[in-house]
Protein backbone atom coordinates (compact mmCIF):
# COMPACT_ATOMS: atom_id res chain seq x y z
CA UNK A 1 0.00 0.00 0.00
CA UNK A 2 1.45 3.61 -0.56
CA UNK A 3 2.01 5.76 2.24
CA UNK A 4 0.74 8.53 0.81
CA UNK A 5 -1.30 8.83 -3.05
CA UNK A 6 -2.92 11.74 -4.51
CA UNK A 7 -5.92 11.15 -7.05
CA UNK A 8 -7.45 13.61 -9.59
CA UNK A 9 -6.05 16.88 -6.78
CA UNK A 10 -7.53 19.86 -7.13
CA UNK A 11 -7.41 23.16 -5.20
CA UNK A 12 -8.53 26.82 -6.86
CA UNK A 13 -7.77 30.04 -4.92
CA UNK A 14 -9.85 33.34 -6.09
CA UNK A 15 -10.60 31.54 -9.94
CA UNK A 16 -6.89 30.35 -10.31
CA UNK A 17 -6.65 26.29 -10.07
CA UNK A 18 -3.21 26.01 -8.37
CA UNK A 19 -3.70 22.10 -8.26
CA UNK A 20 -5.63 20.89 -11.61
CA UNK A 21 -5.72 17.38 -11.48
CA UNK A 22 -2.58 16.46 -9.63
CA UNK A 23 -2.36 12.27 -9.24
CA UNK A 24 0.33 10.41 -7.37
CA UNK A 25 1.24 7.67 -5.04
CA UNK A 26 4.51 7.12 -2.93
CA UNK A 27 6.05 3.84 -1.69
CA UNK A 28 6.53 4.01 1.95
CA UNK A 29 10.67 3.82 2.89
CA UNK A 30 11.30 5.71 -0.74
CA UNK A 31 12.05 9.22 -1.32
CA UNK A 32 9.21 11.02 -3.30
CA UNK A 33 10.21 14.73 -5.06
CA UNK A 34 7.72 17.13 -5.79
CA UNK A 35 9.41 19.76 -7.73
CA UNK A 36 8.35 22.43 -9.27
CA UNK A 37 8.88 26.59 -10.35
CA UNK A 38 8.00 29.01 -7.72
CA UNK A 39 4.03 29.23 -7.89
CA UNK A 40 3.86 26.11 -9.49
CA UNK A 41 1.73 24.61 -6.39
CA UNK A 42 4.10 22.48 -4.47
CA UNK A 43 3.05 23.75 -1.09
CA UNK A 44 -0.46 24.11 -1.75
CA UNK A 45 0.00 20.09 -3.07
CA UNK A 46 1.46 19.82 0.67
CA UNK A 47 -1.13 21.14 2.57
CA UNK A 48 -3.60 19.35 0.85
CA UNK A 49 -1.51 16.00 1.90
CA UNK A 50 -1.79 17.23 5.73
CA UNK A 51 -5.18 17.99 5.66
CA UNK A 52 -4.55 22.01 6.62
CA UNK A 53 -6.88 22.52 3.35
CA UNK A 54 -9.76 20.34 1.78
CA UNK A 55 -9.83 20.17 -1.89
CA UNK A 56 -11.96 21.66 -4.29
CA UNK A 57 -12.02 17.68 -5.84
CA UNK A 58 -9.72 14.82 -5.82
CA UNK A 59 -8.82 12.30 -2.75
CA UNK A 60 -5.62 12.37 -0.68
CA UNK A 61 -4.91 8.85 1.49
CA UNK A 62 -2.36 8.96 3.77
CA UNK A 63 -0.91 6.48 6.54
CA UNK A 64 -4.08 4.51 5.41
CA UNK A 65 -6.39 7.52 6.51
CA UNK A 66 -8.53 9.35 4.33
CA UNK A 67 -7.73 13.29 3.92
CA UNK A 68 -8.67 15.61 4.86
CA UNK A 69 -11.51 13.15 7.04
CA UNK A 70 -9.18 11.67 8.87
CA UNK A 71 -5.97 14.16 8.91
CA UNK A 72 -5.54 14.28 12.96
CA UNK A 73 -4.95 10.46 12.84
CA UNK A 74 -2.92 10.78 9.66
CA UNK A 75 -0.65 13.38 11.15
CA UNK A 76 0.72 11.22 14.60
CA UNK A 77 2.56 9.17 12.39
CA UNK A 78 4.09 12.13 10.24
CA UNK A 79 7.01 14.56 11.10
CA UNK A 80 7.23 17.90 9.05
CA UNK A 81 10.22 19.96 8.34
CA UNK A 82 7.93 23.42 6.93
CA UNK A 83 9.47 25.89 4.69
CA UNK A 84 10.18 28.54 6.83
CA UNK A 85 11.13 28.34 10.16
CA UNK A 86 8.78 28.26 13.30
CA UNK A 87 10.48 26.95 15.95
CA UNK A 88 9.83 28.81 19.77
CA UNK A 89 12.14 31.61 20.16
CA UNK A 90 10.64 31.45 24.00
CA UNK A 91 12.55 28.39 24.47
CA UNK A 92 15.37 26.31 24.51
CA UNK A 93 16.07 23.70 22.15
CA UNK A 94 15.56 21.00 24.74
CA UNK A 95 12.03 22.34 25.22
CA UNK A 96 11.24 22.94 21.99
CA UNK A 97 10.91 19.35 21.32
CA UNK A 98 9.49 18.40 24.74
CA UNK A 99 6.98 20.61 23.85
CA UNK A 100 6.28 19.27 20.41
CA UNK A 101 6.73 16.10 21.79
CA UNK A 102 3.21 17.14 24.19
CA UNK A 103 1.32 18.07 20.81
CA UNK A 104 1.43 14.23 19.83
CA UNK A 105 0.39 13.24 22.92
CA UNK A 106 3.60 12.10 24.42
CA UNK A 107 4.38 11.55 27.57
CA UNK A 108 7.14 14.07 29.27
CA UNK A 109 8.83 10.93 30.17
CA UNK A 110 9.45 9.64 26.98
CA UNK A 111 10.24 12.87 24.99
CA UNK A 112 12.80 14.07 27.58
CA UNK A 113 14.81 10.52 26.70
CA UNK A 114 14.67 10.78 23.35
CA UNK A 115 16.17 14.60 23.01
CA UNK A 116 19.85 13.67 23.28
CA UNK A 117 19.41 11.60 20.54
CA UNK A 118 17.20 13.37 18.64
CA UNK A 119 19.63 16.49 19.52
CA UNK A 120 22.80 14.33 18.18
CA UNK A 121 20.65 13.17 15.31
CA UNK A 122 20.69 17.14 14.60
CA UNK A 123 24.04 17.58 15.39
CA UNK A 124 23.51 19.86 18.73
CA UNK A 125 24.47 17.58 21.31
CA UNK A 126 25.85 20.09 23.35
CA UNK A 127 23.04 22.65 22.88
CA UNK A 128 20.25 21.50 24.39
CA UNK A 129 19.69 24.58 26.91
CA UNK A 130 20.55 26.83 24.07
CA UNK A 131 18.39 29.80 22.85
CA UNK A 132 16.40 29.56 19.50
CA UNK A 133 17.89 33.27 18.84
CA UNK A 134 21.59 32.26 19.50
CA UNK A 135 21.41 29.37 16.57
CA UNK A 136 22.43 29.45 13.08
CA UNK A 137 20.61 29.31 10.26
CA UNK A 138 21.82 25.54 9.70
CA UNK A 139 21.27 25.28 13.37
CA UNK A 140 17.68 25.84 13.40
CA UNK A 141 17.01 24.03 10.04
CA UNK A 142 18.63 20.71 11.60
CA UNK A 143 16.83 21.41 15.20
CA UNK A 144 13.57 21.33 12.93
CA UNK A 145 14.46 17.81 11.04
CA UNK A 146 14.71 17.19 14.72
CA UNK A 147 11.39 18.46 15.97
CA UNK A 148 10.07 16.60 12.75
CA UNK A 149 11.09 13.45 14.19
CA UNK A 150 10.14 14.00 18.08
CA UNK A 151 7.25 11.01 17.62
CA UNK A 152 9.44 8.73 15.50
CA UNK A 153 7.13 9.35 12.16
CA UNK A 154 6.91 7.01 9.53
CA UNK A 155 6.65 9.59 6.93
CA UNK A 156 8.44 12.87 6.73
CA UNK A 157 7.71 15.98 4.90
CA UNK A 158 10.40 18.38 3.70
CA UNK A 159 9.23 21.42 2.43
CA UNK A 160 12.59 23.35 0.66
CA UNK A 161 14.68 22.19 3.77
CA UNK A 162 18.07 23.24 2.60
CA UNK A 163 16.88 26.98 1.31
CA UNK A 164 19.22 29.41 2.42
CA UNK A 165 22.38 26.92 3.70
CA UNK A 166 25.48 27.10 3.19
CA UNK A 167 27.28 24.03 1.33
CA UNK A 168 28.31 22.01 4.85
CA UNK A 169 24.86 22.94 5.97
CA UNK A 170 22.96 21.14 3.47
CA UNK A 171 25.38 18.19 3.11
CA UNK A 172 24.85 17.47 6.51
CA UNK A 173 20.91 17.72 5.96
CA UNK A 174 21.21 15.07 2.67
CA UNK A 175 23.30 12.98 4.76
CA UNK A 176 20.60 13.01 7.52
CA UNK A 177 18.24 12.37 5.49
CA UNK A 178 20.00 9.38 3.66
CA UNK A 179 20.29 7.53 7.20
CA UNK A 180 16.39 8.66 7.58
CA UNK A 181 15.53 6.59 4.37
CA UNK A 182 17.97 3.84 5.56
CA UNK A 183 15.93 3.28 8.28
CA UNK A 184 12.57 3.00 6.27
CA UNK A 185 11.33 6.53 6.31
CA UNK A 186 8.88 7.88 3.69
CA UNK A 187 10.37 11.42 2.59
CA UNK A 188 8.45 13.71 0.78
CA UNK A 189 11.06 16.40 -0.34
CA UNK A 190 9.79 19.60 -1.99
CA UNK A 191 12.93 21.47 -3.22
CA UNK A 192 14.24 24.10 -5.95
CA UNK A 193 17.77 22.55 -6.30
CA UNK A 194 17.85 19.96 -9.02
CA UNK A 195 21.73 18.15 -7.57
CA UNK A 196 19.58 18.01 -3.84
CA UNK A 197 16.75 15.90 -5.91
CA UNK A 198 19.19 13.56 -7.71
CA UNK A 199 20.73 13.07 -4.47
CA UNK A 200 18.15 12.12 -2.25
CA UNK A 201 15.06 11.08 -4.65
CA UNK A 202 13.93 7.59 -5.65
CA UNK A 203 11.04 9.12 -7.71
CA UNK A 204 10.03 12.74 -8.39
CA UNK A 205 6.96 14.34 -10.10
CA UNK A 206 7.55 18.10 -11.82
CA UNK A 207 4.99 20.38 -11.73
CA UNK A 208 4.19 23.46 -13.13
CA UNK A 209 0.57 25.20 -13.31
CA UNK A 210 -0.47 22.33 -10.74
CA UNK A 211 -0.46 19.85 -13.39
CA UNK A 212 2.24 17.06 -13.56
CA UNK A 213 4.48 17.49 -16.26
CA UNK A 214 6.74 14.77 -15.81
CA UNK A 215 7.09 12.02 -13.41
CA UNK A 216 9.86 9.13 -12.67
CA UNK A 217 13.04 8.29 -11.42
CA UNK A 218 16.26 11.22 -11.73
CA UNK A 219 17.87 9.03 -14.33
CA UNK A 220 14.19 8.12 -16.22
CA UNK A 221 13.67 11.60 -16.27
CA UNK A 222 16.86 12.21 -17.97
CA UNK A 223 16.84 9.60 -20.20
CA UNK A 224 13.29 10.20 -21.29
CA UNK A 225 13.81 14.41 -21.77
CA UNK A 226 17.10 15.19 -23.04
CA UNK A 227 20.18 14.25 -24.87
CA UNK A 228 22.96 12.98 -22.63
CA UNK A 229 25.74 15.44 -23.18
CA UNK A 230 26.31 18.85 -22.07
CA UNK A 231 28.09 21.37 -24.01
CA UNK A 232 27.97 25.02 -22.30
CA UNK A 233 29.60 27.81 -24.54
CA UNK A 234 30.93 31.17 -23.40
CA UNK A 235 31.69 34.06 -25.22
CA UNK A 236 35.02 35.33 -23.38
CA UNK A 237 37.40 37.66 -24.87
CA UNK A 238 35.83 38.68 -28.06
CA UNK A 239 34.63 35.47 -29.33
CA UNK A 240 31.58 35.73 -32.03
CA UNK A 241 28.85 32.90 -30.37
CA UNK A 242 25.92 33.88 -32.26
CA UNK A 243 28.05 33.13 -35.36
CA UNK A 244 29.64 29.79 -33.59
CA UNK A 245 26.29 28.80 -32.93
CA UNK A 246 24.62 29.46 -36.28
CA UNK A 247 27.78 27.64 -38.02
CA UNK A 248 27.28 24.14 -35.85
CA UNK A 249 23.58 24.11 -34.76
CA UNK A 250 23.02 20.82 -36.52
CA UNK A 251 26.24 18.92 -34.58
CA UNK A 252 23.88 19.26 -31.02
CA UNK A 253 20.53 17.72 -31.07
CA UNK A 254 18.98 20.87 -29.64
CA UNK A 255 20.77 24.05 -29.11
CA UNK A 256 19.42 26.81 -26.27
CA UNK A 257 20.91 30.19 -25.52
CA UNK A 258 20.98 32.55 -22.81
CA UNK A 259 22.69 35.86 -22.29
CA UNK A 260 25.89 35.02 -23.30
CA UNK A 261 25.73 31.27 -23.08
CA UNK A 262 24.62 28.58 -25.50
CA UNK A 263 23.62 25.05 -24.30
CA UNK A 264 24.49 22.24 -27.17
CA UNK A 265 22.64 19.43 -25.87
CA UNK A 266 23.72 16.16 -28.09
CA UNK A 267 23.87 12.63 -28.03
CA UNK A 268 27.38 12.80 -29.72
CA UNK A 269 29.56 15.91 -28.73
CA UNK A 270 32.95 14.83 -30.40
CA UNK A 271 33.00 16.93 -33.67
CA UNK A 272 31.33 20.12 -31.66
CA UNK A 273 34.14 19.87 -29.19
CA UNK A 274 36.61 19.65 -32.40
CA UNK A 275 35.18 22.84 -33.71
CA UNK A 276 35.38 24.27 -30.31
CA UNK A 277 38.95 23.85 -29.98
CA UNK A 278 39.64 25.52 -33.24
CA UNK A 279 37.60 28.30 -32.14
CA UNK A 280 38.65 31.62 -31.04
CA UNK A 281 37.29 33.47 -27.64
CA UNK A 282 35.37 30.95 -26.68
CA UNK A 283 35.19 29.15 -23.94
CA UNK A 284 33.16 25.55 -22.97
CA UNK A 285 32.29 23.49 -20.23
CA UNK A 286 31.74 19.70 -21.34
CA UNK A 287 29.82 17.93 -19.29
CA UNK A 288 26.72 15.02 -18.39
CA UNK A 289 23.28 16.04 -18.39
CA UNK A 290 21.42 16.37 -15.30
CA UNK A 291 18.02 16.95 -13.51
CA UNK A 292 18.78 20.75 -13.75
CA UNK A 293 18.67 20.72 -17.61
CA UNK A 294 15.71 18.36 -17.78
CA UNK A 295 13.40 21.31 -15.36
CA UNK A 296 14.86 23.91 -17.07
CA UNK A 297 13.62 22.16 -20.56
CA UNK A 298 9.85 21.23 -19.10
CA UNK A 299 9.49 24.66 -17.11
CA UNK A 300 11.32 26.99 -19.60
CA UNK A 301 14.33 29.61 -18.58
CA UNK A 302 11.16 32.72 -18.36
CA UNK A 303 11.27 33.71 -14.16
CA UNK A 304 8.34 32.85 -11.71
CA UNK A 305 7.97 35.17 -9.05
CA UNK B 1 8.36 2.72 18.94
CA UNK B 2 6.60 5.53 20.52
CA UNK B 3 3.35 5.75 21.86
CA UNK B 4 1.39 8.55 21.31
CA UNK B 5 -1.75 8.85 23.72
CA UNK B 6 -4.38 9.73 22.16
CA UNK B 7 -6.02 12.07 24.14
CA UNK B 8 -10.01 12.55 23.71
CA UNK B 9 -11.38 15.54 22.28
CA UNK B 10 -12.38 17.50 25.32
CA UNK B 11 -8.78 18.21 26.96
CA UNK B 12 -6.63 18.46 23.51
CA UNK B 13 -6.64 22.31 23.98
CA UNK B 14 -4.09 21.11 27.04
CA UNK B 15 -0.62 21.15 25.51
CA UNK B 16 -0.96 24.45 23.49
CA UNK B 17 -2.09 26.16 26.97
CA UNK B 18 0.80 24.79 28.94
CA UNK B 19 2.85 25.50 26.04
CA UNK B 20 1.91 29.33 26.85
CA UNK B 21 2.13 28.72 30.33
CA UNK B 22 5.94 27.76 30.20
CA UNK B 23 6.86 30.75 28.51
CA UNK B 24 4.91 32.93 31.22
CA UNK B 25 6.64 30.88 34.14
CA UNK B 26 10.19 32.43 32.92
CA UNK B 27 9.04 35.68 33.16
CA UNK B 28 6.31 35.02 36.03
CA UNK B 29 7.47 37.39 38.32
CA UNK B 30 8.44 40.73 36.41
CA UNK B 31 4.75 39.95 34.16
CA UNK B 32 2.22 40.13 36.92
CA UNK B 33 4.44 43.31 38.59
CA UNK B 34 3.90 44.82 35.21
CA UNK B 35 0.34 43.86 34.47
CA UNK B 36 -0.16 45.09 38.53
CA UNK B 37 1.56 48.19 38.44
CA UNK B 38 -0.65 50.26 36.21
CA UNK B 39 -4.67 49.05 37.40
CA UNK B 40 -2.96 49.63 41.22
CA UNK B 41 -1.21 53.38 40.41
CA UNK B 42 -5.33 54.27 38.77
CA UNK B 43 -7.03 52.11 41.63
CA UNK B 44 -4.98 53.73 44.45
CA UNK B 45 -4.35 57.34 42.83
CA UNK B 46 -7.97 57.97 42.02
CA UNK B 47 -9.89 55.93 44.88
CA UNK B 48 -8.05 57.82 47.81
CA UNK B 49 -6.99 61.19 45.80
CA UNK B 50 -10.51 61.41 44.03
CA UNK B 51 -12.34 59.77 46.69
CA UNK B 52 -11.91 61.99 49.21
CA UNK B 53 -13.57 64.38 48.15
CA UNK B 54 -17.00 62.32 47.30
CA UNK B 55 -19.76 61.05 48.96
CA UNK B 56 -20.15 57.13 49.68
CA UNK B 57 -21.71 54.93 47.48
CA UNK B 58 -24.51 52.86 48.39
CA UNK B 59 -23.05 53.20 52.15
CA UNK B 60 -19.57 52.17 50.75
CA UNK B 61 -16.52 54.68 50.07
CA UNK B 62 -15.58 55.52 46.45
CA UNK B 63 -12.01 53.52 47.10
CA UNK B 64 -14.09 50.23 48.07
CA UNK B 65 -16.54 51.07 44.30
CA UNK B 66 -13.56 51.57 42.58
CA UNK B 67 -11.73 48.50 43.71
CA UNK B 68 -14.49 46.01 42.04
CA UNK B 69 -14.12 48.40 38.82
CA UNK B 70 -10.83 47.78 39.23
CA UNK B 71 -10.58 44.00 39.45
CA UNK B 72 -13.33 43.44 36.57
CA UNK B 73 -11.33 46.54 34.30
CA UNK B 74 -7.92 44.39 34.56
CA UNK B 75 -9.65 41.20 34.09
CA UNK B 76 -10.40 42.10 30.58
CA UNK B 77 -7.36 44.30 30.20
CA UNK B 78 -4.93 40.78 30.99
CA UNK B 79 -7.39 38.82 28.74
CA UNK B 80 -7.85 40.85 26.04
CA UNK B 81 -4.22 41.81 25.59
CA UNK B 82 -3.22 38.20 25.97
CA UNK B 83 -5.97 37.28 23.27
CA UNK B 84 -5.23 40.25 20.65
CA UNK B 85 -1.52 41.13 20.64
CA UNK B 86 0.29 37.66 22.19
CA UNK B 87 -1.86 35.49 20.51
CA UNK B 88 -1.60 37.72 17.06
CA UNK B 89 2.68 36.92 18.05
CA UNK B 90 2.07 33.29 18.01
CA UNK B 91 -0.31 32.99 15.07
CA UNK B 92 0.76 35.81 12.56
CA UNK B 93 4.83 36.31 13.28
CA UNK B 94 6.22 33.52 15.51
CA UNK B 95 3.54 31.19 13.21
CA UNK B 96 3.31 29.13 16.61
CA UNK B 97 -0.48 27.94 14.86
CA UNK B 98 1.32 26.74 11.88
CA UNK B 99 4.01 24.24 13.53
CA UNK B 100 1.34 23.00 15.92
CA UNK B 101 -1.40 22.27 13.08
CA UNK B 102 1.53 20.46 11.67
CA UNK B 103 0.89 17.81 14.36
CA UNK B 104 -2.19 16.10 15.08
CA UNK B 105 -3.78 18.92 16.48
CA UNK B 106 -6.47 20.74 15.03
CA UNK B 107 -7.60 24.57 14.89
CA UNK B 108 -10.16 24.15 17.62
CA UNK B 109 -7.45 23.05 19.99
CA UNK B 110 -5.46 25.69 19.30
CA UNK B 111 -7.91 28.61 19.42
CA UNK B 112 -8.95 26.78 22.82
CA UNK B 113 -5.88 26.42 24.30
CA UNK B 114 -5.72 30.05 23.79
CA UNK B 115 -8.69 31.11 24.89
CA UNK B 116 -7.82 29.39 28.21
CA UNK B 117 -4.76 30.23 28.34
CA UNK B 118 -6.08 34.64 27.94
CA UNK B 119 -8.70 33.51 30.65
CA UNK B 120 -6.02 31.74 32.98
CA UNK B 121 -3.62 35.32 32.39
CA UNK B 122 -6.55 37.15 33.46
CA UNK B 123 -7.10 35.11 36.43
CA UNK B 124 -3.76 35.91 37.35
CA UNK B 125 -4.39 39.48 37.26
CA UNK B 126 -7.36 39.59 38.84
CA UNK B 127 -6.58 37.57 41.56
CA UNK B 128 -3.44 39.70 42.35
CA UNK B 129 -5.86 43.03 41.94
CA UNK B 130 -8.24 41.29 44.99
CA UNK B 131 -5.10 40.36 46.84
CA UNK B 132 -4.27 44.02 47.44
CA UNK B 133 -7.38 44.74 47.68
CA UNK B 134 -8.16 42.41 50.53
CA UNK B 135 -4.95 43.67 52.02
CA UNK B 136 -6.27 47.04 51.87
CA UNK B 137 -9.64 45.84 53.32
CA UNK B 138 -12.18 46.73 51.05
CA UNK B 139 -12.69 43.27 50.77
CA UNK B 140 -15.52 42.12 53.19
CA UNK B 141 -15.88 38.61 54.47
CA UNK B 142 -15.35 35.23 52.71
CA UNK B 143 -18.00 36.01 49.75
CA UNK B 144 -15.17 37.55 47.85
CA UNK B 145 -13.78 34.72 47.69
CA UNK B 146 -16.15 33.47 44.77
CA UNK B 147 -14.92 36.73 43.04
CA UNK B 148 -12.31 34.47 41.25
CA UNK B 149 -14.64 32.15 39.60
CA UNK B 150 -16.61 35.99 38.25
CA UNK B 151 -12.86 36.36 37.45
CA UNK B 152 -12.36 33.46 35.21
CA UNK B 153 -15.97 33.97 33.11
CA UNK B 154 -15.58 37.79 32.49
CA UNK B 155 -12.02 36.64 31.37
CA UNK B 156 -13.28 34.07 29.22
CA UNK B 157 -15.60 35.85 27.68
CA UNK B 158 -13.05 38.95 26.47
CA UNK B 159 -10.81 36.50 25.51
CA UNK B 160 -13.07 34.65 23.25
CA UNK B 161 -14.28 38.72 22.09
CA UNK B 162 -10.39 39.27 21.79
CA UNK B 163 -9.52 36.17 19.58
CA UNK B 164 -12.55 37.15 17.24
CA UNK B 165 -10.52 40.87 16.89
CA UNK B 166 -7.16 38.75 16.41
CA UNK B 167 -8.23 36.49 13.50
CA UNK B 168 -9.26 39.73 11.38
CA UNK B 169 -6.35 41.31 12.32
CA UNK B 170 -3.83 42.13 9.18
CA UNK B 171 -1.28 43.51 11.52
CA UNK B 172 -0.64 44.54 15.36
CA UNK B 173 -1.85 48.52 14.52
CA UNK B 174 -5.27 46.86 13.93
CA UNK B 175 -6.14 46.14 17.43
CA UNK B 176 -5.93 50.15 18.76
CA UNK B 177 -8.78 50.41 16.98
CA UNK B 178 -10.51 47.44 19.46
CA UNK B 179 -9.07 48.92 22.32
CA UNK B 180 -10.54 52.89 21.31
CA UNK B 181 -13.68 51.90 19.58
CA UNK B 182 -14.62 49.14 22.57
CA UNK B 183 -13.12 48.67 25.21
CA UNK B 184 -12.39 52.05 26.52
CA UNK B 185 -16.21 53.38 26.13
CA UNK B 186 -16.88 49.61 27.32
CA UNK B 187 -14.61 50.53 30.90
CA UNK B 188 -16.72 54.13 30.75
CA UNK B 189 -20.36 52.98 30.76
CA UNK B 190 -19.90 49.56 32.87
CA UNK B 191 -19.69 51.24 36.07
CA UNK B 192 -16.23 50.93 36.65
CA UNK B 193 -15.19 54.85 37.94
CA UNK B 194 -18.85 55.66 38.59
CA UNK B 195 -22.09 54.37 38.81
CA UNK B 196 -24.26 53.85 35.14
CA UNK B 197 -27.36 55.59 36.91
CA UNK B 198 -24.94 58.73 36.30
CA UNK B 199 -25.39 57.72 32.28
CA UNK B 200 -28.43 59.09 30.37
CA UNK B 201 -31.12 56.24 30.85
CA UNK B 202 -30.42 54.78 27.13
CA UNK B 203 -26.52 54.46 27.53
CA UNK B 204 -27.04 53.17 30.65
CA UNK B 205 -29.43 50.03 29.36
CA UNK B 206 -26.19 49.84 26.55
CA UNK B 207 -23.89 49.75 28.91
CA UNK B 208 -25.80 47.17 31.40
CA UNK B 209 -26.07 44.53 28.20
CA UNK B 210 -21.99 44.77 27.99
CA UNK B 211 -19.89 42.02 29.42
CA UNK B 212 -17.88 44.46 31.07
CA UNK B 213 -20.85 45.43 33.42
CA UNK B 214 -21.90 41.57 33.93
CA UNK B 215 -19.05 41.08 35.40
CA UNK B 216 -18.98 44.03 37.52
CA UNK B 217 -22.54 42.97 38.53
CA UNK B 218 -21.18 39.90 40.09
CA UNK B 219 -18.04 41.32 41.71
CA UNK B 220 -18.71 44.44 43.25
CA UNK B 221 -21.58 42.62 45.24
CA UNK B 222 -18.99 40.02 46.43
CA UNK B 223 -16.52 41.96 47.27
CA UNK B 224 -18.94 43.79 49.73
CA UNK B 225 -20.00 40.98 50.97
CA UNK B 226 -23.48 40.25 49.50
CA UNK B 227 -24.76 37.75 47.12
CA UNK B 228 -24.98 39.61 43.84
CA UNK B 229 -28.82 39.69 42.64
CA UNK B 230 -29.44 37.95 39.53
CA UNK B 231 -26.14 35.93 39.72
CA UNK B 232 -27.58 33.56 37.36
CA UNK B 233 -28.10 36.02 34.72
CA UNK B 234 -24.91 37.58 34.30
CA UNK B 235 -22.80 34.03 35.18
CA UNK B 236 -25.00 32.97 31.97
CA UNK B 237 -24.56 36.27 30.10
CA UNK B 238 -21.07 35.96 30.14
CA UNK B 239 -20.77 32.02 29.74
CA UNK B 240 -23.09 32.69 26.25
CA UNK B 241 -20.54 35.51 25.32
CA UNK B 242 -18.03 33.22 25.41
CA UNK B 243 -19.41 30.21 24.10
CA UNK B 244 -20.81 32.55 20.80
CA UNK B 245 -17.66 34.96 20.60
CA UNK B 246 -15.67 31.28 20.31
CA UNK B 247 -17.44 30.07 17.67
CA UNK B 248 -17.04 33.05 15.74
CA UNK B 249 -13.60 33.19 16.08
CA UNK B 250 -13.06 29.87 15.50
CA UNK B 251 -15.12 30.21 11.64
CA UNK B 252 -12.79 33.24 11.32
CA UNK B 253 -9.64 32.11 12.36
CA UNK B 254 -10.02 28.51 10.00
CA UNK B 255 -11.11 31.19 7.09
CA UNK B 256 -7.62 32.96 7.50
CA UNK B 257 -5.09 30.07 8.52
CA UNK B 258 -7.17 26.79 6.44
CA UNK B 259 -8.64 28.08 3.36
Amino acid sequence: MAALSAAGLRKTYGGTEVVAGLSFAVEAGRCFGLLGPNGAGKTTTLRLCLGLTAPDGGTVTLNGHAIPAAAQQARARVGVVPQFDNLDPDFTCAENLLVFGRYFGLADADVRQRIPQLLDFAGLGSKADARIATLSGGMKRRLTLARALVNDPDLVFLDEPTTGLDPQARHLIWERLKQLKSAGKTLILTTHFMDEAERLCDTLIVIDHGRKIAEGSPRELIAAHIEPQVVEVYDEAGGDLPAFVAAHRDLAGRVETSGETAFFYCGEPRPLLARLAEAPGLRYVHRASNLEDVFIKLTGRELRD
Amino acid sequence: MLSAAVRPPAVRWFPVWQRNFLVWKKLALPSILGNLADPLIYMLGLGYGLGAMLPEINGRSYVAFLAAGTVCASTMNAATFEALYSAFSRMHVQKTWDAILNTPLGLADVVAGELFWAATKSLFSGAAILVVVAALGLASGPLALWVLPAIVLTGLAFAALGLIWNALAPSYDFFMYYFTLFITPMTLISGVFFPTDQLPGWLATVGGWLPLAQGVALVRPLLAGQVPADALIHIMALLATAGVAFVIALRLTRRRLLK
